[in-house]
């Protein structure tokens, strides 16, 4: 279908350096991929250290934790779901030039973005509301104090980041939008659509790991 | 060169998106049932599968390119490596009776 390069002019949106579309778009494909291998060890080291942290103090882990909101953090985990579902689908729309289907798929996944934003303003809210915030206002004062006051630098460390990456993906999303709107995207050229699919994807996929490991590791209360 | 026009039909990301609900509301479920040390072992490996699929399929790398599957593999080799060596070190420091050791079990 993109045989359409093989004409002497050249074709929208094909840089000068490549043969054809699928070559371009193959070659964004993987410089993304490289990129996101910075991203997994960039948060590889939050993970690492987590683990390290978690096998020393259990007990500080699982009582840090069991302050968690698990069904905020269920439904937060719901909608980056099915935020990656309507991002993966206005990929789809992309593939067929689709521009509306482009434009009401990332309007929703923008929506969803912002829902998850949201509740987690609530839940930090909540945890300065309670003292649980190392550094700015902590009233843990037990023996396990200084351990607590771990789990939960990791707690904001990792979700923190994790936001961070949500509200950079929003201003992405706004940046495909616009360019969609203005018909920069094609059937043939939408490798932009698809490379910020890859990120919203990577995004849904720490929060994957985060809600196990932060949220639901504290419903044993220890008793192991 | 991987035809970019192959991608997934909707009814497969219908799918894989009801999997992922599916293992949401397990993960959640099995957390609340008392597995001792396994409720860890099956927590990550429900979030080791549902990054999987989204993977393969929302990330297209299952219709991809052989050279992106290698990327992906990389970054997964890369983090993997990252784990084993730090935990070695972690774990094995209180074994050789080494002056430090007593500070930091």
């Amino acid at each position: 279908m993109a045989d359409h390069a093989l004409h002497h002019d050249h074709p929208h949106g094909l840089a000068h350096q490549f043969e054809d579309m699928p070559q371009q778009k193959e070659s964004a494909v993987i410089g993304m991929w490289s990129f996101l291998i910075t991203e997994i060890l960039f948060f590889g080291g939050f993970f690492a250290t987590y683990l390290i942290y978690r096998s020393y103090y259990p007990e500080a882990f699982f009582e840090g934790s069991s302050h968690l909101d698990i069904p905020l953090g269920a439904f937060n985990t719901v909608v980056l779901i099915v935020s990656s579902l309507t991002m993966a689908m206005a990929v789809h729309k992309s593939h067929e030039g689709n521009k509306r289907g482009i434009l009401v798929y990332l309007t929703l996944t923008g929506i969803l973005g912002l829902t998850f934003l949201v509740v987690k303003y609530f839940e930090y809210s909540a945890k300065i509301e309670y003292g649980l915030v190392p550094g700015l206002v902590w009233h843990p004062h037990g023996e396990n104090s200084p351990q607590l006051a771990l789990f939960y630098s990791l707690y904001f460390g990792m979700t923190g980041m994790h936001a961070l990456h949500m509200i950079i993906g929003i201003g992405l999303l706004i940046w495909v939008f616009v360019k969609t709107a203005q018909g920069t995207y094609t059937a043939e050229y939408n490798a932009p659509v698809e490379i910020f699919g890859l990120y919203w994807h990577f995004v849904d996929i720490v929060w994957i790991f985060l809600f196990p490991l932060l949220y639901l590791l504290g419903t044993q209360g220890g008793g192991h | 060169m991987a035809d970019d026009h192959h991608g997934p039909t909707v009814r497969i990301y219908l799918a894989v998106f009801a999997s992922l609900m599916f293992l949401t509301a397990l993960t959640v479920w099995v957390a609340f049932q008392d597995l001792g040390m396994f409720n860890d072992v099956v927590a990550l490996g429900i979030a080791c599968t549902k990054a999987t699929i989204v993977i393969l399929f929302f990330m297209h790398v299952k219709y991809a390119s052989r050279l992106t599957w290698l990327l992906a593999g990389a970054g997964i080799l890369f983090l993997l490596i990252l784990f084993a060596f730090a935990m070695a070190d972690y774990v094995s420091r209180g074994w050789l009776g080494m002056p430090m050791s007593q500070y930091l079990q």
